[in-house]
């Protein structure tokens, strides 16, 4: 139990300091090597949960290709390093105060709520556990949101080929 | 010791079987160059290295200490970091992958610990392998991208473009297996594939039942030496345009380690073609009691290969070759004479016929290559989206049919 904390905390610890890099990083390039991070350390949180295919899927599907698009599109695109500037008095007098109440709040209700800190206690392990619950109880809304996947997938489509038309 | 390795499964038991692979793996890395270089120079009617060593043995081993001591150079303006991590994620990726690779069906003891033959034996091996791919393309695109430098990142954009093209094919190519063995165990996988066809034609996946995976196989292949970036689908490093492609403003070991990373994913793949479609460890022998002696095949074939290089090797040119080869035969020959032991006729079946099909699928890579012309860009991007990603549709789509039918 003892190495599974202490996975946990490096995981989690890699996970946070991702975010934060992210954030702070100027070039979008390292930016996107950030959330990479924080992306394979999610797949490692999955794992030491034993949920082996959401894992194996994080890193396929986030780490691999979603992330493949962004570097792509960065390399492209050959964007360069981003300009720092101060807070604006918005962000300064708003955003700051509701951040902090944000994560205080998260901490409270984090704290209250009982997490089952492993995917066996709830019965879904193994890839035909997914699929069944996927394919049989949850069909309808599993099919709704790829519709919706669809639709969003068409209207970006349509948007970005009106210019060419006129 | 065997209390140590009771409590301490991983120090006693993991990390010695993983140095054991990782200096295996390096050695085999190493001399693929080698029988690259050669299987090429045969294909184009001249030598290959000769001069360093008896054949050229000894060349690798030149190439290896010429890598450490060229000076390796940063270009100027390019992002350090990246520049850096670039040869250490193509490497460490192409390297992990062979961790979950089982070499065969028996158990070994290490301490008194009963261990498998592989580093370990997931439940979603396969996805894992797809995994590493799929991350396997940051190191191409960063390394062409923190060059700052053009051909390389025309090489790097082309390359990550092709990969995430080509991942889409591989991976459903590989959906009937998985549909036929149910089960993402490669273990399991190649178990699924056991039994004979009248008795005599092996099971394997490539001709299995209810539907065999030729197609399937021909997808895979196909996209698997695209996904590594070899010739035909070389088009990252085309001479002829891009210098070298990504990895043009690399020296020293950094391009070492590319290197290596293509020549570990090859293996890779010969590996995962091996298990998925070509029954991994099974002997393509029944074992019933009148092929009892093909069980002695694997003694034999070291035996008779240890023996051509002493005949062949006592006639060499070289003084230091007539000592060398000899040598090595008599341990191939040493190697036969343990494989024919009783006690180890069961354990060497599974590694020998797997190592003997990964061989095949090696000389396949490189017999493409030195036939096959590069392919136009264009082509390739038409070839990989409008062929074989229907085709792997297709494939996907008749083997459940041919399943859902059986089943009823």
């Amino acid at each position: 139990m003892t190495a599974q904390i202490a996975v946990f905390l490096v995981l989690a610890a890699v996970a946070v300091a991702g975010a934060i890099s992210l954030i702070l990083q100027r070039h979008p390039i390292h930016s996107a090597l950030s959330l990479i991070t924080v992306m394979v350390a999610l797949a490692g949180l999955y794992l030491l949960q034993g949920a082996e295919f959401v894992a194996a899927v994080q890193i396929i599907v986030y780490g691999g290709a979603i992330m493949v698009l962004f570097v792509f599109v960065i390399m492209l695109l050959n964007a360069g390093e981003e300009e720092r500037t101060n807070m604006s008095s918005m962000a300064h007098y708003v955003g700051v105060p509701l951040g902090v109440v944000f994560v205080i709040e998260m901490a409270y209700w984090i704290g209250r709520a009982t997490l089952h800190m492993n995917a066996r206690a709830s019965g879904v392990v193994s890839t035909r556990d997914l699929s069944n619950l996927l394919f049989r109880e949850y069909v309808f809304p599993f099919e709704l949101t790829s519709f919706l996947i669809l639709i969003a997938l068409l209207g970006a489509l349509v948007l970005a080929r009106r210019e060419e038309s006129e | 010791m065997n209390e140590f390795a009771v409590q301490h499964p991983i120090l006693a038991v993991a990390l010695p079987k993983i140095v054991v692979l990782l200096f295996v793996l390096l050695t085999a890395l190493a001399y693929l160059t080698w029988f690259e270089r050669k299987v090429v120079a045969h294909i184009q009617a001249r030598w290959g290295p000769y001069r360093v060593g008896p054949h050229g043995l000894l060349q690798p081993l030149a190439d290896g200490v010429k890598f450490l001591f060229k000076e390796d150079v940063t270009p100027a303006g390019a992002d350090k970091f990246a520049y850096f991590l670039a040869p250490f994620l193509a490497l460490s990726l192409a390297i992990t992958s062979i961790a979950v690779i089982p070499f065969g069906p028996k158990e070994f003891s290490v301490f008194g610990q009963s261990t498998p033959l592989s580093i370990t034996n997931l439940n979603i091996g396969l996805l894992v392998l797809f995994a590493i791919t799929s991350m396997g393309v940051y190191g191409v695109a960063l390394a062409g991208w923190s060059s700052n430098s053009k051909y390389p990142l025309l090489g790097g954009l082309r390359s990550s473009a092709q990969m995430v093209s080509y991942e889409l094919a591989l991976t459903m190519s590989v959906v009937g297996v998985i549909l036929m063995a149910g089960t993402f165990n490669l273990s399991e996988i190649v178990n699924a594939q056991q039994g004979f066809h009248w008795g005599f034609v092996p099971r394997w996946n490539l001709i299995g039942w209810p539907f065999p995976q030729v197609l399937g196989f021909l997808l895979f292949f196909t996209s698997a030496v695209a996904e590594t970036n070899r010739a035909p689908f070389d088009l990252a490093e085309a001479e002829s345009e891009l210098v070298a492609g990504f990895h043009t403003e690399y020296a020293s070991f950094k391009f070492a380690m590319f290197f290596m990373a293509e020549y570990a994913s090859m293996i890779t793949v010969s590996c995962l073609a091996t298990i998925l479609f070509f029954g991994g460890w099974l002997s393509p022998f029944p074992q019933t009691p009148i092929w009892a002696w093909t069980h002695y095949i694997p003694a034999a074939a070291f035996a008779a290969a240890g023996l051509a290089l002493i005949v062949h090797g006592v006639r060499y040119i070289t003084m230091f070759g007539r000592v060398v080869l000899p040598v090595l035969g008599l341990a191939l020959c040493g190697l036969g004479v343990l494989c024919g032991q009783p006690g180890m006729l069961d354990f060497v079946q599974g590694p020998f016929w797997f190592l003997l099909k990964i061989a095949i699928f090696l000389f396949i890579y490189v017999w493409v290559r030195g036939t096959l012309p590069r392919f136009r860009y264009d082509q390739l991007m038409g070839f990989g989206w409008k062929l074989l990603l229907p085709l792997s549709i297709v494939n996907v789509v008749l083997t459940s049919l041919a399943i859902v039918w059986t089943q009823q």
